[in-house]
């Protein structure tokens, strides 16, 4: 049998509870940081409102991205009930661009869609507050405020905004439209309300040139790429801080 | 009434007939909205690279020139000048007509024109575009009480700090309507911090332009009034000259704008050509030429004040589409392509339906200003006691 401690049972001695007291203190000094890593790293889950702990974000390959592939474009348009048409009155929420080098001749493609910028000139210039920056870094247009005056468009670096210009069918439901409002690419937020963790873009890139995920945590793949690999900022010139990256461009 | 000098002998006939124009004009400009918003912009030749367009260049003349057209009140309240006093009711009147249908063209241009509402119920103060709002109630505030103290003779001694107020304002509203260009940072055409002095300018010209149309509608100045009016229309044309001369060099200075300004003054087809033919010479040179020449008087300030606002017109065509026909530079150092004409020049004609939007909100100022003086005493009579304002 063990040996019995003679202070079995009794109240700590004075001396003792303080020590523990220190203990417990700088314990949870310790931990503290921990907990609010695991804090940052997680996002909100469906129903809970968004956080600006994480800040969601595209990094885009052009070396991978492959000359006349359209994949990106065809799942965005099937993932919004985009119409896919590329008439100049057509919405377009994503488009491949070619791009040919003056200097060097080089030719790369890559897709353009809503940087996402952390200061969206589109948010500062709409007159009724209908382009919004939520929490975790995705602009948006309410649908119900826009009164289609189009500033935002005149405003984008990156004509990355198109009004609906007719009258609009076979909307999805998790992603209403309407004739005479203004709209962009919403990094497929239905998505991320819903606890996914990809874009449709993203997921339909046969060369997974397009790769989503949380800016803010330094564990995500997207932030240890982005960490190893040159990136570069469309009209980084502008600084507005942007959500989407190139690189190989 | 003052009508008398609005309308000959055969008056009332002429106010219905002139009425009745007025109004059909109106309707086709209400119409053409109606069409618009039932079958939405694709209606009309904007698209989503041509964002604004001909419906914008009606709002916009009507909104610089509403501030412009108060010369005639500032000169005569804030600077003293009697000789424009009889003719200060009228120019505030012109303000506000002008205000309003350069307003309605803008609200009836939205796409979603049913929910104006949400322009006063949701404001975003960082955005200049919601400034404006407060700045164009404002300056209907500000015309309408300046109106009053004129008329109303025992509010007279009131005129002139209220006439300072409306000076001070309608630089304010300017500058504001210059700023919804210039803050667009990313655009080769518009972010320019000349361009709120340039629409001031503008407006001080082209409004004067309009007064002087309008004042020859409703029987013309007397010829010392007109002197004054010729050599001031002159001044402010060769300002306007001068600060677009100070835009356009100063984007050539820049390498990165030296594209643009190549194409909107030599190789973009009909932008080139309407800033050379429209704005500069027809617009303002042979104006200049027709008010300082010898020998000028009436014929010759209407002609200027006439071809003033056309070359108005283009200016602002050029500014607005032009600016936003050429592409934006998203990858410098490359050549692009893409489903979304990215590099490409973008093409645009106005259509019937726009210019009748455009002509609606003229018919409307047209409309409230002759009503205006049809119904109360915004002209000069004989209660100004000054024959040199006729």
């Amino acid at each position: 049998m063990a040996e019995v401690s003679p202070n079995q049972g009794e109240e700590p001695a004075p001396s003792r509870r303080r020590l523990l007291a220190a203990a417990a203190a700088f314990a949870g000094v310790a931990i503290a940081p921990g907990v609010t890593l695991v804090e940052v790293a997680r996002a909100a889950r469906p129903g809970e409102p968004v956080t600006s702990k994480v800040r969601w974000g595209l990094l885009i390959d052009a070396n991978l991205c492959q000359e006349g592939c359209q994949e990106c474009v065809l799942a965005c348009n099937r993932e919004n009930g985009l119409e896919g048409g590329t008439r100049p009155v057509d919405v377009q929420w994503i488009r491949k661009v070619e791009l040919k080098e003056r200097a060097t001749g080089r030719t790369l493609g890559l897709p353009v869609m809503c940087q996402h910028c952390a200061n969206p000139p589109c948010v500062d210039v709409c007159p009724t507050k209908a382009s919004f920056k939520r929490a975790d870094g995705i602009v948006l247009v309410d649908r119900h405020t826009c009164i289609g005056c189009r500033y935002c468009m005149l405003a984008c670096p990156y004509k990355a905004r198109s009004m609906v210009h007719e009258p609009i069918t076979q909307q999805k439901p998790e992603v209403p439209r309407g004739k005479g409002c203004v709209e962009s690419c919403t990094l497929c937020v239905h998505r991320i309300d819903r606890g996914e963790r990809n874009t449709a873009c993203a997921e339909a890139c046969p060369t997974k040139a397009i790769l989503f995920g949380d800016l803010n945590d330094p564990e995500s793949e997207i932030s240890r790429r982005i960490a190893s690999l040159p990136t570069k900022e469309l009209r980084a010139d502008l600084r507005l801080d942007l959500g989407v990256r190139y690189t190989g461009l | 009434m003052a009508s008398v000098l609005a309308l000959p002998a055969d008056g009332e006939r002429a106010f219905w007939i002139r009425l009745a124009a007025g109004l059909a004009v109106l309707a086709a400009g209400l119409g053409s909205a109606w069409m618009i918003f039932r079958a939405g912009h694709i209606a009309t030749n904007m698209n989503n690279e041509i964002v604004w367009g001909t419906p914008h260049v009606f709002a916009i003349f009507l909104i610089v020139a509403a501030s412009g057209v108060l010369n005639v009140a500032s000169m005569a309240s804030v600077f003293g000048q009697l000789h424009y006093k009889p003719w200060a009711r009228l120019s505030g009147l012109l303000c506000i007509a002008m205000l309003a249908g350069g307003l309605m063209v803008l609200m009836l241009d939205l796409g979603r024109p049913d929910r104006v509402v949400v322009a006063a119920t949701h404001i975003n103060l960082t955005s200049v575009f919601a400034w404006n709002v407060f700045l164009y109630t404002g300056m209907f505030a500000l015309a309408a009480l300046y109106l009053w103290m004129q008329m109303e003779k025992r509010m007279n001694r009131y005129a002139r700090p209220v006439g300072i107020a409306a000076f001070v304002w309608r630089f304010v509203l300017t500058t504001g309507t210059g700023c919804i260009f210039a803050f667009l940072v990313a655009r080769q055409a518009y972010a320019s911090a000349v361009l709120p002095p340039l629409f001031i300018a503008m407006s001080l010209a082209w409004g004067m332009a309009v007064f002087v149309l309008v004042q020859a509608a409703c029987g013309g100045a007397g010829e010392d009034l007109q002197r004054r009016m010729r050599n001031l229309l002159g001044i402010l044309i060769a300002l306007v000259l001068y600060l677009t001369a100070v835009y356009h060099l100063t984007n050539l200075y820049f390498a990165r704008q030296t594209e643009f300004v190549r194409f909107i003054l030599l190789d973009g087809g009909v932008y080139p050509l309407l800033f050379w033919g429209g704005y500069v010479l027809a617009g303002s040179l042979v104006p200049m030429w027709l008010v300082w020449r010898q020998g000028a008087g009436m014929g010759s300030l209407r002609a200027a004040a006439a071809l003033t606002v056309v070359g108005a017109f283009a200016a602002l065509y050029v500014f607005i589409l032009g600016g936003q026909a050429f592409p934006l530079d998203i990858f410098p150092g490359f050549d692009e392509t893409s489903s979304f004409r990215d590099g490409a020049i973008a093409g645009y004609v106005p259509s019937l339906l726009e210019v009748l939007l455009g002509l609606g909100g003229v018919a409307a100022a047209y409309l409230i200003t002759l009503v205006g003086i049809q119904v109360l005493d915004f002209l000069p009579g004989e209660a100004d006691g000054s024959p040199a304002a006729r």
